[in-house]
């Protein structure tokens, strides 16, 4: 228990604290002690958490960074993304393109700042409603057990056993490509790896007392299973969610360089580095460089950012 | 295994019956020419496309479990023929991937763990995290530009095998093994640290010190064997990945292997040649899975399965 009562505002004192229980702890000097002692100023705290540890900083600041310029790209890039302009074919980066032109002279800084949105838009949508169908299912599958889990984890075995891309790949030549269906192909196989890492923890949380009071009172499957697990087991949804993110950019730049992913002419990264920057390279090499290093900024970033949610939250989940 | 497989089949089979338009369609119109129904039709006959689905996927299924597959819909040659001429190199390229790998990522990954929090440690890291972040399809384009620029010199296009010509083959393929075995070395880099250090916290590792062991025997003897167990899995999944999953490294190393020939079949809609691969590398990383399991019970005398 905490020793020092004082910053603490009044709303917070007492709250979580059963008198019962501390009383019976013979705690009773302490019965009104509130249970945080830090500023209970979240946004404070998080600050002083991030500043402690630069590499979580560096990588929120990136992803923050890559944010706005996806939501502002209108009046953040510095040119039209897509206007071509035969006056200036294969520019170097300098004055007033700073990292040049492509073989259509459309401004390259341009077309990674419209990228961004391509990619974030892919990365968030997949990530979100993979991990998100994962958790429920691995949460399901763990409280159900038996048959039912059984059956669900067969199934889930079938769809782990092809390999992500080529997987992605059936899914884009089946339903044709664009960004929608790339989201699908990319959220499909991303399913059985959150279930999979989530059903282990809800089975270990299946086990709590609280689950079994619950069901005691007489509360439903859907209630236990939405008010009582899924809570639960948002470490390592959020865990995989950060870790997802980043493997769905880099699938997406895959996917769009086979030219299976967004058509032309929208900007993405992927699609940027086929065709037209092979062709060029030698006389043009940044056509090649700049997509590359956005794809690999903007995963080190979600990646980052995973592994250290992943120390914070919960040291003992491998990411597989 | 056998059930795995066998959903693997069903999924295979049925993802591209579902596909809007057949390889007739795509085919005839790709030539531009005009066609008449009828001779769609004799077509669709011939290729066996007008039999009930759950017959075609018996008449498939049955050829699979010989290593028959069929012809390519596309070319009309045998696909057990394709798929024979494309292996060597597939399977040379994982093979050496697989060797750059292990060479780089373990003693990395276990020095990381012996100097962790250290300036050591944290190079190892980026290192690892680098890797995982750049895509290895673009480590291979500025590899290839690097290569001409610096040394106005590009590998060759034309893949000769290795008992030819070692050299020819050689420069050809080390790139790409060298851009895959990066990402794969920062894969298993990253699992050999974290078992490492699992391991080094381990009551017999403690015993091992106390008893007066070098340190180097702590670690070689003691420690490695045990930090081995999970790294075995990550190698083991990625060969079987490598095989058959390097679709965009040999677009850009221009290299004819069955990643290539997988990209080509999914955009001609070659069912049949689609199906045999999807279902060949699914079953490469099923069969890979269960003799990892196997694996681990000769590794590790403690484990066993009922």
């Amino acid at each position: 228990m905490t020793s020092k009562p004082k910053a603490a505002p009044p709303a917070v004192i007492a709250q979580g604290v059963d008198p019962r229980t501390s009383a019976a702890a013979g705690d009773m000097s302490h019965a009104n002690v509130p249970v945080r002692a830090r500023p209970s100023n979240r946004l404070m705290r998080t600050w002083h958490y991030l500043r402690r540890r630069p590499p979580v900083l560096a990588s929120v600041l990136a992803i923050a960074l890559m944010l706005v310029l996806a939501l502002l790209a209108e009046r953040v890039a510095p040119h039209d993304p897509v206007k071509t302009s035969f006056a200036d074919l294969l520019r170097p980066p300098g004055v007033p393109y700073l990292f040049g032109t492509d073989q259509f002279g459309r401004d390259l800084l341009s077309r990674l700042i419209h990228g961004s949105r391509t990619a974030l838009l892919v990365a968030f949508s997949s990530a979100f409603a993979g991990a998100t169908c994962g958790a429920v299912i691995g949460v399901v599958s763990a409280y159900f057990g038996g048959k039912t889990d059984l059956l669900i984890q067969r199934l889930l075995d079938v769809i782990l056993s092809f390999p992500l891309i080529i997987l992605a790949l059936a899914v884009v030549a089946v339903l044709g490509t664009g960004t929608f269906n790339v989201i699908l192909a990319i959220t499909i196989p991303t399913v059985p790896r959150v279930s999979r890492v989530v059903r282990s923890s809800a089975l270990a949380i299946r086990q709590m007392p609280y689950i079994e009071a619950a069901r005691a009172i007489g509360a439903q499957h859907g209630r236990i299973i939405f008010r009582h697990l899924l809570p639960n087991v948002m470490a390592p949804y959020l865990i995989m969610l950060t870790a997802v993110m980043g493997q769905a950019i880099l699938l997406e730049a895959s996917l769009s360089f086979l030219g299976l992913g967004v058509a032309e002419p929208t900007p993405a990264w992927g699609l940027m580095l086929r065709g037209g920057s092979l062709q060029f390279a030698e006389r043009a090499p940044w056509l090649a460089i700049f997509p590359g290093l956005a794809i690999s900024a903007a995963v080190f970033a979600f990646n980052l950012l995973g592994d250290s949610l992943r120390d914070a939250l919960d040291p003992r989940l491998r990411i597989a | 295994m056998v059930p795995t497989l066998f959903g693997v089949a069903v999924i295979t089979f049925l993802i591209m019956r579902v596909v809007p338009g057949d390889v007739i369609t795509l085919r005839y119109a790709g030539e531009g020419a005009f066609v008449s129904k009828e001779t769609l039709d004799m077509e669709r006959v011939r290729l066996g496309l007008h039999l009930p689905l759950w017959q075609q996927f018996a008449d498939w299924l049955w050829g699979a479990v010989r290593f028959d597959f069929g012809v390519s819909m596309w070319t009309g040659r045998p696909i057990s023929h394709e798929i024979a001429i494309r292996l060597p190199l597939s399977l040379q390229l994982a093979i050496m991937a697989t060797f750059i790998a292990i060479v780089i990522s373990i003693p990395l990954g276990v020095l990381a763990a012996i100097k962790q929090d250290t300036w050591v440690d944290y190079a190892i890291r980026v290192f690892s995290v680098g890797g995982l972040a750049m895509p290895s399809f673009w480590l291979g384009i500025v590899l290839l530009l690097g290569l001409l620029i610096v040394f106005r010199w590009s590998p060759p296009i034309v893949f000769t095998p290795l008992w030819q010509n070692p050299v020819a083959n050689l420069s050809q393929l080390i790139w790409p093994a060298m851009t895959v075995g990066y990402r794969y070395a920062a894969m298993v880099t990253r699992m050999a640290r974290s078992s490492a250090l699992e391991v080094l916290r381990e009551d017999y590792v403690r015993t091992a010190r106390a008893k007066g062991l070098s340190e180097r025997e702590v670690v070689v003897r003691h420690a490695m064997r045990n930090a081995m167990l999970p790294v075995v899995t990550v190698v083991g999944l990625e060969f079987a990945f490598l095989l058959g999953g390097l679709i965009v490294t040999e677009q850009v190393f221009n290299l004819n292997g069955i990643g290539k020939l997988t990209l080509e079949a999914v955009l001609r809609r070659d069912y049949t040649m689609t199906q045999a691969l999807i279902l060949l590398l699914a079953g490469v990383f099923v069969v890979v899975n269960f003799l990892v399991d196997l694996l681990y019970i000769w590794l590790d005398p403690r484990i066993s399965y009922d």
